[in-house]
């Protein structure tokens, strides 16, 4: 999980080539990052600021911003303590103990990463929805899922189900269980094991996919999209009241809103790399 | 007898070889007992089964008179010391140490004391605020030895204890784990693949081959007496001779001894030699080839003694070991031809294979 350099500190000329091919090579690098990174994050701030920090302020605060808002928050604090649980009981499984169907819960647990959020969403109609295998039965009791909080909740959790797992896994895997056998010889019950020495050992990487899972559930755009329905003020998440504040030509409102996506990803880079920087250094 | 194992059979996968098959054995109390035997042996098996780590497909296993087959790890009364240490990392030595007493929910003072008590044993007092990556590797094992130990256990297990250690350490350690041995009288049953290890600290020598209890006994027996081909080869830098029966006596070499009561005229038989039970004599001439003599192949001085690569007649190879003032007495050089009086073997009917 620690994308860890093992490149030597002083470039070896021999290796690396004459200095124009190491200059152009870096230069390419650069401008690349610079059009595709810098310039659309330059670019969001310039146009949120656009009428001036008045009414950038206004146009977060405004009810429907606010309610997008609250409701980003409300599928991510639900999401992520969900997929933090399963993550954890699911690496721990995975790492510690060899049964039958292994392999397809391994598989199963990629399985959002690998299914377009828009499918992810479409699931959930299908079940769900008024016409889905359990509309008649929803409707029956009246209970609402889909074009309504439950919904969003549910795409939220699904898109964002593999991000501990896979982090906490190879942790696991690589610590082995001399430990919580220690542990275990010394008395400690199966549970206290868990949260006295397994929990503490793989606390970074739990920390690093709790991060990623929140990143991703508040930035999650295609399966909310679809099980959403844009009821402003009801069930838009920021990523959607973002776009339709831009496709009702509303420039500064929309970079707004979307500024504090970007603010929350640079928030999530800086953590990021300070877990890092913890979990190597012991 | 405070470990009773019996018939002890452990597979890993159903149907193949166990790694543990019908092991029975007893370990005095308060006593060291090793489990010797080379990597693949099943020895660390075994003592997993006895922890209560490994469940056994079948045999029992009783610790104090307390069948404790079925019992959980927990429950079993045992100290554990891991070759990773096995330390908890994010706890400082006092935290590691009081774990277990924790467990047991003791009141705050007798934990404290009782980790200061361990602190003192293993001579770590002023270490307890450290966290054991700050600690040297035979520290470490210390503090895995008090951690153990604090719990009063009635068994302790230490497997491979000194097997990450270089070899000063590991020596100082066996020592260490000696005395340590006597101040607390815990029976303890160790795992080791050296055997040196295991003869020099324990009362009693369990060797293990293929997953089996190949010879079980005071170190002295099994060093003097070994009951098979394996422990005799295993125990001891043994060289291998082959000879014959004749007339009633095996011959190899120079030696001469009762053949095994079984053996019939003309019959092949393997000995196992010390490297210390051949005597040099130095031929009349001094350096002269003969039809009885052996050449000196390779003189190679190890600390005290001097390890000579003798080439018998017979054409077989022989490693002796002289020690340094003798070898200087004798006064011989590569090349030399002398005569190799094997004083002692060990024989075995049957030809030898590995």
């Amino acid at each position: 999980m620690h994308p860890t350099s093992f490149a030597p500190r002083h470039t070896r000329r021999t290796v690396s080539g004459a200095a124009p091919v190491r200059w152009l090579l870096i230069g390419g690098a650069l401008a690349f990052l610079g059009f595709f990174l810098v310039i659309p994050l330059v670019a969001v701030f310039t146009y949120a600021l656009q009428k001036g920090v008045g009414a950038y302020f206004t146009a977060i605060l405004e009810p429907e911003s606010w309610s997008a808002i609250r409701l980003t928050l409300l599928a991510a604090a639900i999401a992520v303590p969900l997929n933090l649980v399963f993550g954890l009981a699911a690496a721990w499984l995975i790492a510690r103990f060899r049964f039958p169907g292994r392999d397809v819960l391994l598989t199963l647990i990629d399985l959002p990463f690998s299914v377009s959020p828009v499918i992810a969403g479409l699931i959930f109609v299908l079940l769900f929805g008024r016409q889905g295998w359990l509309g008649p039965l929803l409707a029956e009791y009246d209970i609402h899922i889909i074009f309504a909080v439950p919904g969003i909740v549910l795409a939220t959790v699904f898109v964002t189900f593999p991000f501990v797992a896979r982090e906490v896994l190879p942790v696991m895997q690589a610590q082995g269980q001399d430990e919580e056998e220690a542990a275990l010889s010394l008395g400690a019950s199966g549970w206290r094991t868990f949260l006295r020495v397994t929990l503490p050992k793989v606390k970074w990487g739990v920390l690093y996919g709790v991060l990623l899972c929140n990143a991703r559930a508040m930035g999650e755009f295609g399966a909310v999209s679809v099980v959403s329905g844009h009821v402003r003020g009801v069930t838009n998440t920021l990523p959607l009241h973002a776009e339709i504040l831009y496709n009702e030509y509303n420039l500064s409102g929309a970079f707004a809103v979307a500024s504090l996506l970007t603010v929350l990803a640079l928030v999530t880079l800086a953590v990021k790399k300070y877990v890092e920087w913890r979990a190597e250094s012991p | 007898m405070s470990v009773i194992v019996e018939q002890l059979t452990k597979r890993f996968t159903a149907g193949g070889t166990p790694a543990v098959s019908d092991v029975s054995f007893h370990a005095p109390s308060a006593a060291i007992t090793t489990l010797l035997g080379p990597s693949g042996a099943g020895k660390s098996t075994l003592l997993r089964l006895i922890a209560g780590l490994e469940l056994p497909d079948s045999g029992s296993v009783r610790i104090e008179g307390v069948d404790c087959t079925h019992l959980p790890v927990q429950k079993r009364g045992i100290g554990v010391v891991f070759q990773s240490y096995a330390l908890f990392k994010h706890m400082t030595v006092r935290q590691n140490i009081a774990f277990g007493l924790e467990t047991r929910q003791q009141p705050r003072s007798e934990v404290e004391a009782r980790v200061d008590e361990m602190l003192r044993l293993v001579q770590l007092e002023e270490l307890g605020k450290r966290y054991p990556g700050q600690l040297s590797g035979g520290q470490r094992q210390r503090v895995a030895f008090a951690r153990a130990l604090a719990i009063r256990p009635k068994l302790l297990l230490l497997d491979e204890p000194f097997g990450a250690l270089d070899s000063r350490v590991r020596v100082e350690l066996r020592e260490w784990l000696q005395s340590l041995h006597e101040q607390t009288g815990v029976t303890t049953l160790l795992v080791t693949h050296d055997q040196e290890e295991a003869l020099e600290i324990s009362q009693h020598v369990v060797v293990l081959s293929d997953g089996r209890v190949a010879q079980a006994g005071p170190p002295e027996e099994i060093y003097d007496r070994p009951a098979t081909p394996f422990v005799a080869s295993f125990v001891g830098g043994t060289s291998v001779l082959r000879g014959h029966v004749r007339s009633g006596r095996a011959q190899v070499g120079t030696l001469v001894v009762e053949a095994p009561q079984s053996a019939r005229e003309g019959e092949a038989v393997h000995a196992f030699v010390r490297p210390h039970d051949i005597k040099i004599v130095k031929t009349a001439n001094g350096v002269a080839a003969g039809p009885t003599t052996s050449l000196v192949e390779r003189l190679k001085s190890v600390g005290g003694y001097v390890k000579v690569l003798l080439k018998l007649p017979s054409g077989e190879t022989v490693s002796v070991e002289v020690p340094r003032a003798e070898f200087e007495n004798l006064g011989v050089v590569e090349g030399d031809h002398v005569h190799a009086d094997v004083r002692m073997a060990k024989v075995f009917l049957g030809d030898f294979s590995i």
